[in-house]
């Protein structure tokens, strides 16, 4: 009953979009005023409906109902309720759910809110948002229906995957799917903006909360997916460039250029056709990014194949939003103007080059993602893994660490060098001393330009607020520079991590002892334990930092029985210099444990910058929002008091 | 004693789903697979390599992030061939002979991949282009921007 009702509020949606669609057209035509007042109540009803629909399906999936297909396949009785929730989305249907959902939430929300567009442009922005989610809504109810029952209930469910059963990665898909939703935002604000040739300030400052909010969550959903793995892989890595890695950075990199671009529109009412193809490419990427995870054609072109209209559904919507839109873009890209012009020295400027910097790095990353999927074509099999992307990516990266150290100090429109050499003395100083020590210390030269440029960094994105009353800082103004550090940070953390990790593989008896970097390392037992769908093997680890006390550690081995697998459970100790690592392996023939050790100085840097460069993002984003209700308010006022003296 | 007899058939239950797992390893494991060389400098030579193999059995990573039993085997071919002495690209060769350029991830460069190793320079070049056709632009701007000045 309950799937039925679903999918009938799912059709219901669509038919909501298409209405949202055709009157958003309409409304845009010199005679369409009457349709005005549709488009608003239809894009927040088509809101609601989907939310309901979603919540239907949780509900199938916490009263565990084995008839619906998705259930059985992706459910089981016995599995924690947090997990039965998150097990909604930890699959294909039920995320593509998710993703329509959040953004027709989204775009419901936008026709509550937005003011400050002028009337066309947002019915435009509305019609384009209802276009997108209807390509969705199409791949959700022709191709990939979440309530389908099954002829016969199954007895059991099939469970989920024991890797996807963790808190952390419960929470990450939906995370990057508001990201990947608020550039579908930034999307159609670009494409309405581009139908009524009305690209300007307001236009973004309309758009940019989106790209703002949108950009923190890729830029936490990141962190914590790189945390995710670093912990529960259990051989203390944390990046692998995998190609579902890739695309989740490459929406973030062209998000940031898009939201630094947005951020000079909106301040100089310059970089006008630049960040409308930005917007363009954000959405793309996000795009791209579902393709190649939702799809299958990552694992091999062939598994692509076993279930080709998927893939090939969501490779048409990619084609149809993305050539589309390049096509309106090359259309009206004569009208659109380049906007205010400014020096070679100026902070725009600088925010030019580091936008064409992370656009380098994205044309790397994708390149690189794809270039096996080509090859394949051609029938060689090719990776292409860290020892390409390293250092490529570098070749952009590093020359942009220097201009984001100099751009915000830089005035707009026109500036002299000359004037910020001496502030920048410092950071100068500081970078050249630690690359040299770290040369000297004979780190590679990639740890070592990231040491230096991290350090020089760290300490210029605090200089804009030198000579500022601390108090009285705008937030948008905390929100870089605490972003920039992130960035910095998170350089310097990775950087040590490659430069200064440290491995011990061992095979020890109980009460055997080992060291790797400061900690000895003592097995004092091994133990049985069980949990609520798994048991494990426990290890009881004493570490001595340094034959100072002991730290108890508790690594694990879990097997997992519905659906059958296994996953170590590393445990980790950090300290404000670093993190210990440890994991348990096998059993050995002789009846020893296999035992991994490492001792990783300074790698929580990576994290903790992915979170400050979010914190950064945040408080930006408040101290905007803050300033658009007061506006909002203030106008409302003036209107009320307008209206009174009319009277 | 009757809870110790309870116990150890509890124990004995929790272990037993391992038991299936175990069975798939029943051939010794490879010596190397889960040790390290005695010689550090030998040791990092071989983790180096093995950053830049990939796992054939695993979705992504190398055979020095993997616990499947062919990353083992052949981290153990890794170190050994290290330990006798052989360079690291001789050896990455040899596994490409025997795997196929899959296994590498450092692309090698042949007419197939040249695209992939053009790309960052046409990429810089396009950049280039960009950046100097505002400059242009900019500097232009520059002088009409100095000369409204007082």
């Amino acid at each position: 009953m309950i799937a039925e009702l679903g999918l009938a509020i799912l059709w219901m949606a669509a038919a909501l979009a298409v209405l949202q669609l055709v009157a958003g057209a309409l409304a845009l035509r010199p005679q369409g005023a009457a349709m005005l007042g549709v488009v608003r109540p239809v894009a927040v009803m088509q809101g609601i409906l989907v939310a309901l629909a979603f919540a239907a399906l949780i509900t199938l999936f916490v009263t565990t109902d084995l008839s619906v297909k998705l259930v059985a396949e992706n459910s089981h009785s016995a599995k924690p309720l947090i997990f039965k929730i998150a097990g909604t989305w930890g699959n294909h249907e039920g995320s593509m759910l998710l993703w329509v959902t959040i953004m027709s939430l989204a775009g419901g929300f936008v026709a509550l809110v937005e003011r400050r567009l002028p009337e066309k442009t947002l019915m435009a922005t509305l019609a384009a948002q209802a276009f997108v989610s209807l390509g969705f809504y199409a791949f959700l109810l022709l191709a990939s229906n979440p309530f389908a029952r099954l002829p016969q209930p199954a007895p059991e469910g099939a469970g989920l995957n024991p890797l996807l059963q963790d808190i952390g990665l419960a929470f990450h898909p939906p995370t990057l799917y508001v990201g990947y939703v608020g550039l579908s935002i930034a999307f159609s604000f670009a494409v309405g903006a581009l139908i009524t040739r009305d690209v300007g300030p307001a236009f973004a400052r309309a758009m940019r909360p989106w790209v703002l909010g949108a950009w923190i969550f890729l830029t936490i959903g990141i962190t914590a997916g790189s945390y995710w793995a670093y912990y529960t892989l259990g051989w203390g890595g944390w990046w692998f460039w995998d190609p579902v890695e890739n695309a989740s950075l490459m929406p973030w990199l062209a998000a940031t250029a898009l939201l630094h671009s947005v951020s000079v529109l909106a301040a100089r009412n310059a970089l006008r056709a630049w960040t409308v193809m930005l917007g363009v490419i954000a959405f793309s990427m996000s795009m791209v990014g579902t393709f190649l995870v939702r799809s299958g054609i990552l694992t091999s072109v062939h598994a692509f194949a076993v279930d080709p209209a998927r893939g090939s559904f969501i490779l048409a919507l990619l084609a149809i939003y993305i050539g589309g839109a390049l096509l309106l873009f090359a259309l009206r890209a004569s009208t659109v103007t380049e906007g205010a012009r400014f020096a070679f020295v100026s902070r725009e400027a600088a925010l030019v080059f580091n936008n064409v910097m992370l656009c380098g790095i994205l044309g790397i990353v994708l390149l690189g993602t794809l270039y096996p999927l080509l090859t394949e074509a051609f029938g060689v099999k090719v990776s292409v893994g860290p020892p390409y992307f390293n250092p490529v990516a570098a070749i952009f990266a590093f020359p942009m660490f220097v201009v984001m150290a100099v751009g915000p100090l830089l005035r707009w429109k026109d500036d002299r060098g000359g004037r910020i050499a001496p502030i920048l003395a410092v950071p100068a100083l500081v970078a050249i001393a630690a690359g040299g020590a770290a040369f000297v210390a004979g780190v590679r030269v990639l740890p070592a330009l990231g040491l230096a440029l991290g350090a020089g960094l760290a300490i210029a994105s605090l200089l804009p607020l030198r000579g500022r009353n601390l108090r009285r800082t705008p937030l948008p103004i905390w929100g870089m520079v605490i972003a920039h550090l992130g960035i910095a940070v998170a350089a310097l953390g990775m950087a040590s991590e490659s430069a200064f990790s440290t491995e011990t593989l061992a095979a020890l008896n109980p009460g055997e002892t080992r060291q790797v970097g400061p900690y000895a390392l003592t097995l004092d037992r091994i133990d049985p334990v069980a949990g609520p769908n798994w048991t494990a093997l426990q290890a009881t680890v004493s570490a001595r930092y340094d034959g100072g006390d002991a730290t108890v550690l508790l690594p694990q081995a879990r097997v997992f029985a519905n659906p059958p697998g296994t996953r170590t459970e590393s445990a980790l100790k950090t300290r404000w210099n670093g993190q210990l690592y440890v994991v348990l392996g096998e059993e050995g023939q002789d009846g020893r444990w296999q035992m991994r050790f490492w001792w990783k100085p300074f790698v929580p840097l990576i994290w903790l910058g992915g979170l400050l460069v979010g914190l950064g993002g945040l408080l930006a984003l408040i101290g905007r929002v803050a300033r658009d209700v007061k506006r909002l308010v203030a106008v409302d006022k003036i209107a009320f008091r307008r209206e009174r003296q009319g009277r | 004693m009757k809870r110790a007899r309870f116990i150890s058939a509890a124990t004995l239950a929790l272990l037993l789903p391992l038991a299936p797992l175990a069975a798939q390893d029943s051939l010794p494991p490879a010596p190397y697979a889960y040790r390290q060389l005695p010689d550090p400098a030998q040791e990092a030579k071989a983790q180096a390599l093995m950053e830049t193999l990939r796992c054939l059995k695993c979705q992504s990573q190398s055979i020095a992030d993997s616990d499947a039993s062919m990353a083992g085997d052949m981290r153990n071919e890794v170190r050994t061939r290290i330990a006798a002495g052989e360079d690291p690209e001789a050896i990455r060769q040899w596994l490409i002979d025997r795997y196929g350029d899959y296994v590498s991830y450092t692309p090698q460069v042949k007419p197939l991949t040249w695209p992939l190793f053009a790309a960052p320079g046409v990429f810089l070049g396009f950049a280039a282009l960009l950046l100097r056709g505002r400059f242009r632009r900019g500097k232009r701007a520059n002088a009409a921007l100095r000369k409204d000045k007082p």
